[in-house]
């Protein structure tokens, strides 16, 4: 536990260098892009404000310590483009991509169980179908699941809004974009997992007992088949992070995702550095906390 | 993991009931794809006579129909012919990206692998570094500094895979390593650089078919959503990505716009997968 907390703080530091360094390749006076890129022919006494300001006219080593004081006390610096700072435009941002993520997560688990579940229970034909619509479901881009979901649901059915309204119905639409190809790829290593648990021994004894088929799956097969998922926990993280920027985008629904392209797109240095940073941060929590789940489920792996 | 990764372990893991050598109708389907993809990117005017950016304003916004097969967009332009276009402009793109990710994947992975201990442990690290900028959190890193733009997309999404390709080389080189037949060529006395190159690489770079098969669908998908959020090929330019994006403006009057290029992108990807597997399971059953 501690060697992996190390371990994540230098991936942090990591993370934080590369990003400062990286963007300090892009062309130009960042004092300029302050003031709003070259067309904004910003007088030189405001250039050489703003340098003072955000220290560009310091040595990149005293810059650089002085951006890892500052990130190291939470303070993520100001936005370019919106003027505001950044840590609290980016705390309010966050609560509704993490809203959306763990809401597309669950639902994905769901349908790749049901799917799964189905499929082992259904003799060969079931097997090829749940086998083809997974490979399908992992294959769909999030913006063309998007754009289909809402020329099905909003243009011809009528029945869900085409932007993310705020309320659970605005929820709908943005979630099963994103959880719809995850199951995809959960479903096809459940299932595998699964048939590898229902041809063993503990299942066999349970069948002699006279257990169900389905009571089988649920009691003895599920945890075993659980674990290989769980282990896609990490790489699941970031394909929702990548899919929130397009989702949210499309259905015009505020959140972390949004806001780092619109960055991108600006060149709003900090904001984008901003967005790194929480992303790193989280995604190695996510892999603590994959590592206790895996070890809650699978005593195998558990260290005295 | 890496979405290659996940990818690899899937096709490795998977137990097809139909094991071996018979083609199933899903492998039959991506290879038609995969043809009609080759056709359009190295013939496209065989497909598509037409001009993809060729405008017609009195043809604007026509559903699809025995001349519009997939429609006209709001300049005019038929679909079909800039989707048949656009597949010349993906497959590049694809292979270049996967071309990029594969070399620095393999520097690295091979660095890691026959270097030693201390080596490994470095690059390991770095890796583990890269890997905390999941998904296109790299790629969009990269169009920041560099700026968007087709060829800036491509790098990107080429950079954002080869850590995935490197952790897969570096592991596959490590297993080869190993075996018993390199460690027979090492007690006859094999110097290493004859190790590396006669026995080693060669056989991590067979498994290195499959991952590129992989690769290229993925590649393809990834840059199309860049340029979807405008930071690839920009409209009007035939690419499939950029004509989603272009017809999100008229989503509810003209769906086609949409859905057409969009249908060619996930038949890549889905064949992509499809042929991936079919090949692994053929190497392994050969």
């Amino acid at each position: 536990m501690l060697v992996h907390s190390a371990g994540g703080l230098f991936v942090l530091w990591a993370v934080a260098t590369l990003t400062f360094f990286a963007v300090r390749l892009i062309p130009g006076d960042p004092a300029q892009a302050v003031l709003g890129g070259p067309g904004s022919q910003a007088s030189p006494e405001a250039l050489a404000a703003v340098r003072a300001e955000y220290g560009f006219d310091q040595p990149l080593l005293v810059q650089y310590l002085r951006e890892l004081g500052r990130l190291a006390t939470g303070d993520l610096g100001r936005s370019y483009a919106l003027n505001m700072d950044v840590a609290p435009l980016l705390l309010a941002q966050l609560g509704g991509t993490l809203l959306l993520a763990l809401l597309a997560l669950a639902v994905a688990w769901l349908l790749a169980l049901a799917l799964a579940t189905w499929s082992t229970l259904g003799g060969k034909t079931a097997w090829a179908v749940g086998s083809g619509i997974e490979i399908t479901a992992a294959a769909l881009p999030h913006f063309w699941l998007a754009t289909a979901l809402i020329i099905l649901f909003s243009t011809w059915l009528g029945v869900l809004p085409p932007i993310s309204t705020p309320g659970p119905v605005g929820l709908v639409l943005p979630v099963l974009t994103l959880a719809v190809p995850l199951a995809g790829f959960l479903g096809q290593i459940m299932r595998e997992s699964f048939q590898a648990a229902l041809e063993s021994p503990f299942v066999l004894s349970a069948r002699a007992r006279g257990e169900g088929e389905l009571g089988i799956r649920f009691v003895h097969v599920l945890r075993h088949a659980a674990l290989p998922a769980v282990n896609l926990s990490g790489w699941a993280f970031g394909s929702l992070i990548s899919g929130a920027v397009v989702v949210e985008t499309i259905f015009a629904r505020p959140g972390l995702g949004r806001t780092l392209l619109n960055a991108v797109t600006l060149r709003d240095v900090p904001v984008v550095i901003g967005v790194v940073l929480i992303v790193a941060l989280a995604y190695i929590l996510m892999t603590l906390v994959t590592d206790l789940a895996g070890a809650l489920l699978d005593p195998r792996g558990r260290t005295a | 993991m890496s979405e290659l990764e996940v990818q690899a372990t899937l096709s490795r893991g998977e137990r097809s009931r139909s094991r071996g050598r018979r083609v199933t109708p899903f492998e039959v389907l991506a290879v038609v794809v995969a043809l009609f993809l080759l056709v359009a990117g190295l013939l496209p005017g065989l497909l598509a006579p037409g001009d993809p950016l060729g405008i017609d304003p009195a043809a604007a916004f026509q559903p699809p129909s025995p001349a519009h097969w997939f429609g006209t967009d709001e300049s005019g332009r038929d679909i079909w012919t800039r989707v048949v276009h656009g597949a010349g402009t993906s497959l590049v793109i694809g292979f270049a990206a996967t071309a990029i990710g594969l070399g620095v994947g393999l520097v690295l992975g091979t660095i890691a692998g026959m270097l030693g201990p201390a080596v490994d442990f470095s690059v390991n690290r770095l890796l583990e570094v890269l890997f905390a900028f999941p998904g296109l959190l790299l790629a969009l890193l990269f169009i920041l500094i560099f700026g968007p733009g087709v060829w800036t997309a491509t790098v990107a999404v080429g950079l954002s895979a080869s850590p995935g390709y490197a952790r897969i080389i570096r592991g596959q080189l490590l297993a080869v390593r190993r075996s018993s037949f390199v460690e027979a060529a090492t007690v006859l006395g094999r110097t290493r650089r004859q190790l590396l190159l006669r026995h080693i690489l060669p056989n991590t770079l067979a498994p290195l078919f499959v991952l590129g098969t992989l690769g290229v669908g993925q590649a393809i998908v990834w840059a199309s959503a860049l340029s979807y959020l405008g930071l690839g090929a920009q409209p009007p330019a035939a690419e499939w990505g950029a004509m989603l994006s272009a017809g999100r403006t008229y989503l509810t009057t003209a769906w086609w716009m949409s859905f057409f290029p969009g249908l060619v992108i996930v038949l890549t990807a889905v064949a992509a997968t499809v042929l991936g597997r079919a090949i692994e399971r053929r190497a392994r059953y050969a």
